[in-house]
């Protein structure tokens, strides 16, 4: 060997001592480790979580998700190992640098059921630690979720740091489900266990009591105790979750038949094709949401919020001009202006077939009425929330109209004499044109929040227009609170029966109801109280 | 009904509408059976049928007439007794399928088959014996509406409010026989009948008589109201509709009264469903929806209503138009055609073509009567002035 060669190997081996020194982990346990995800075995992929777990190293964690989600590469050749992150950059996830592409040969590391748990379990202690609420939260919670063994030193050493209240609770919670399952685990850790998952009392920690297998006969017994409270406080729960679907149902109810309340008790006139103005409102966000998605994708968010007003112009003209041109000439005779608005809601129907074609149109949540959040153990979510308070807000305004503005002094006069208030010089034709305007209007402000929960299409109103008959038969006629009681009482008595009876029994059962209820009350809930005699 | 009151209750219209059904009923099953095939006065088997059908919506729509002509019963679910007076006859007509199913059981109809049944549901007990389908045919809408009408008319449940509830009615039954556990063959409904009586449903010999039968049918459904209505009863009935609370005060038990009529009424609408089942061949909860029910009712606005000639008129005049339109180019305009009719004739012809043609006809007479009192007085001769 020539002496410069040796020389050469020298530089090269110092160099090299250098470089370990200055990367202390390098070709350590951790990038051992590393390289064994690219043996496509499971059992040591398995090998490979629990050392990049416990390396304690700061690409654990990107390296462990990455793994869960499929985005961990590895080349069988090479033994190289990398990570893609959601952005598309990849890097190399022995030494954590970027690399410009992942060779083709590599391919994401397989998983298996039992390795998903190990994966949950790795990034559950991973992430319990961190110093964001948020994370450690739901690292406790998948902990919680996979009660692996492995996690209760982590779990504990987390506990002992915790200050935030919620995250300790679920760490408690996580442990609680650790100890259950732990075959060592002394009868009294047990207990106390089945104790907390008592406290926490949902469907998950009445999972882990029914199935965790063998044990002692003092812990079998408290878990049935357990099991027996955590059902019925479920039951409460499902309880409170039915009202809520139902105040929600109730409002859709109470929006779709606030305006025929209107019509009919000022004008007494039934007007079939109030859903059909529904439906006009729907359209009219759909095509303000086109419009907006064409030229100011921007002001998405504000779509509803332009469209509420427009939906209001748009029906009430429509409904102006319905009242002018038809419903004027058959004042006194219910029963034609019955069929002739069941005949006009036949052609809006078709007019809007034509217009924009039988099928749904899409019409889009903005970004403030998707999703959901937890309260207890219901979810609630956010457009059915925003439907209740805003039909809330329409009743409240129009209750306040009535009550207030002249016009509405003037509707309440003639819908409770009407010829008593033309001798005062009301000009009542004017009054039936506005309050059918008024009507229309509210009617295709249902349409815009309907629009958000259900199909615009061109039957849209079709679906709501008995139910809305119902409501306000059942709440009484000339009564805004009486629509307002029976909206509510037929929401929720149809949530509460549906579970029971299911859905298509628990609405005949209420028709059958309301047309009982109708022998009882020919007048509704609230009757207009007074001297009129019928016709 | 003695002969007197017959012929009382028969006024000049009513003759001829009775002449020109009965000429239909006779010729037109006549025509098809006896006259070769393609000849120019041989009525095709598809028209029969169709004419059939046209033939029980008239008499759905006599039905009506009766409570809202003569009334003031505005009902929005006559299209339910139609409907259940079907079914009963599509039950009879399944049970006569026999073996001859998909499934080949003596007993089960197929989809009962289809659906898991191990046996028959009580209900369907009795319904392989013609009568006792007919009987079920008159019973089953009319004890509903007995039934739903005792409970509406004894509270003073009027106008609109009726008019919704029996709109509620209809609609849940069509929930309710969407349903495949409610035991009538959820939204397919009853079909793929084979015979009646022993004649197979689909040969023309069957189809001539079923048109001949619902003439038949018409032409007592027409006597019938029309004896209801000239009587003592019918004057009362007019009473109840013209002013109601004045003739509770009067003395009459309007709610008997309407019951009863209420009754009748839907006891025909039940048996027009039963001849329309086999004619059509299929019975199914659509029948049901609310739609129907509202369509019928303009079909005797249209025609004229308290006038039954009307009714039975307008019935075939809108049909026939509804398949003219349906089926050609004007198919989408079908609807706002259809529309437009139920605004124009209530805004401008509330009288119906037979009420606004009656009406015309009796100015007629009055102007010439004048013209002949005034003619008479210019001769200086005073005569007595012609009633009506």
């Amino acid at each position: 060997m020539p002496a410069h060669l040796s020389a050469r190997l020298c530089a090269l081996a110092l160099s090299l001592l250098l470089i370990a020194f200055a990367l202390p982990a390098f070709a350590g346990p951790f990038e051992d480790g590393v390289a064994k995800f690219a043996n496509d075995d499971f059992s040591d992929t398995e090998e490979a979580i629990g050392v990049v777990a416990s390396s304690g190293n700061k690409l654990a964690f990107p390296i462990i998700s990455a793994l869960q989600d499929g985005r961990l590469m590895a080349d069988p050749d090479s033994k190289k190992v990398y990570v893609t992150g959601t952005d598309g950059k990849s890097i190399d996830a022995a030494t954590g640098e970027a690399v410009a592409s992942v060779p083709d040969s590599a391919s994401a590391v397989r998983l298996n059921n039992r390795l998903r748990r190990s994966v949950d379990a790795a990034l559950g202690s991973l992430t319990l630690q961190s110093p964001d609420v948020g994370t450690r939260l739901q690292a406790a919670q998948s902990v919680f979720k996979s009660h692996e063994e492995t996690a209760l030193e982590a779990v504990d050493a987390a506990l002992a740091k915790e200050t935030n209240r919620s995250v300790k609770a679920a760490l408690g919670d996580a442990r609680a489900a650790i100890l259950l399952f732990k075959s060592d685990a002394t009868e009294v850790e047990k207990l106390e266990a089945v104790a907390t998952l008592k406290a926490r009392g949902d469907q998950e920690a009445m999972a882990l009591l029914t199935g965790m297998g063998d044990q002692p006969a003092s812990v079998t017994k408290a878990a049935a105790s357990a099991i027996s409270s955590i059902q019925s406080s479920l039951a409460v729960w499902s309880g409170v979750q039915n009202a809520w679907y139902g105040l929600s149902l109730g409002s859709v109810l109470l929006l779709a038949a606030i305006g025929l309340a209107i019509t009919f008790g000022v004008m007494g006139v039934i007007n079939m094709a109030h859903g059909e103005m529904v439906m006009i409102g729907a359209y009219t966000t759909f095509v303000v949401q086109e419009v907006i998605r064409t030229r100011y994708p921007a002001l998405f968010d504000y779509s509803l919020l332009i469209a509420v007003p427009l939906a209001f112009l748009v029906a009430g003209a429509i409904g102006v001009l319905i009242e002018r041109s038809i419903i004027r000439f058959l004042y006194g005779r219910p029963l034609e202006t019955l069929l002739a608005t069941w005949g006009l809601s036949l052609v809006l129907q078709q007019a809007v077939r034509t217009m924009f074609g039988p099928t749904n149109r899409e019409v889009g949540n903005p970004s403030w009425m998707s999703g959901a959040f937890e309260l207890g153990q219901i979810t609630i979510t956010y457009n059915r929330l925003w439907i209740l308070v805003f039909t809330l807000a329409v009743f409240a305004i129009l209750l306040a109209m009535l009550r207030y503005t002249a016009l509405g002094l003037e509707m309440r006069a003639v819908t409770q004499n009407r010829r008593m208030a033309a001798s005062m010089g009301i000009a009542t034709s004017r009054v039936d044109a506005l309050t059918f305007g008024l009507g229309s209007g509210i009617a295709g402000i249902a349409g815009v929040a309907l629009s958000q929960i259900d199909n615009v299409s061109p039957n849209l109103g079709q679906s709501y227009i008995i139910d809305s008959f119902m409501v306000v038969v059942f709440g009484g006629v000339g009564n805004l609170w009486g629509t307002l009681v029976g909206a509510f009482t037929l929401g929720i008595a149809n949530k509460f029966l549906e579970p029971v009876a299911g859905a298509v029994l628990g609405k005949i059962a209420i028709l059958v109801l309301i047309i009982l209820f109708i022998q009882k009350r020919p007048r509704g809930l609230f009757a207009l109280k007074g001297r009129a005699v019928e016709a | 009904m003695t002969p007197h009151m017959l012929t009382r209750s028969l006024d000049r219209s009513a003759t001829i509408f009775l002449a020109v059904v009965a000429a239909c009923g006779i010729l037109i099953p006549l025509s098809n059976l006896l006259l070769p095939a393609g000849s120019f006065l041989q009525v095709p088997t598809y028209l029969v049928a169709l004419w059939g059908k046209y033939v029980c919506y008239a008499i759905l729509a006599l039905a009506i007439d009766l409570i809202w002509g003569y009334c003031g019963i505005l009902s929005l679910g006559h299209g339910a007794f139609f409907a259940l007076g079907g079914y009963a006859m599509g039950m009879y007509l399944m049970r006569q399928i026999g073996s001859r199913g998909v499934y080949g059981n003596p007993v089960l109809p197929d989809f009962m088959v289809f659906l898991n049944y191990s046996k028959l549901p009580w209900y369907w007990y009795g319904f392989d014996m013609f009568w006792f389908a007919a009987l079920m045919v008159l019973v089953v809408p009319g004890l509903l509406a007995f039934c739903f009408g005792w409970l509406a008319f004894r509270s003073r449940v009027t106008g609109v409010y009726l008019s919704i509830i029996t709109q509620a009615m209809t609609y849940a039954l069509l929930l309710a026989f969407f349903r495949n556990d409610f035991g009538f063959g959820g939204n397919n409904g009853l079909t793929d009948f084979k015979d009646i009586l022993g004649f197979n449903v689909q040969a023309e010999g069957t189809r001539a008589a079923l048109f001949a039968l619902s003439c038949l049918a018409l032409i007592l459904g027409f006597l019938i109201c029309r004896s209801i209505v000239s009587s003592k009863l019918g004057k009362v009935l007019i009473a109840v509709r013209d002013a109601e609370s004045r003739t509770r005060f009067l003395g009459y038990r309007v709610e008997s009264y309407k019951l009863f009529v209420f009754t009748v009424s839907a006891c025909m609408a039940g048996v027009a469903g039963a001849l329309y089942v086999p004619q059509v061949g299929i019975i199914n909860p659509s029948e049901f929806a609310p739609g129907n029910s509202i369509e019928a009712v303009i079909w005797v606005a249209v025609g004229g209503r308290g006038t039954l000639v009307g009714a039975a008129l307008g019935a075939i005049v809108v049909n026939y138009a509804k398949t003219f339109f349906t089926s050609g180019v004007l198919a989408p305009y079908w609807l706002f055609m259809l529309g437009a009719l139920f605004i124009l004739v209530t805004l401008l012809l509330p009288k119906g073509i037979v009420g606004t043609f009656n009406a015309w006809w009796d100015s007629l007479k009055e102007k010439r009567a004048a013209a002949s009192v005034s003619a008479a007085a210019e001769d200086g001769v005073t005569q007595p002035k012609m009633a009506e």
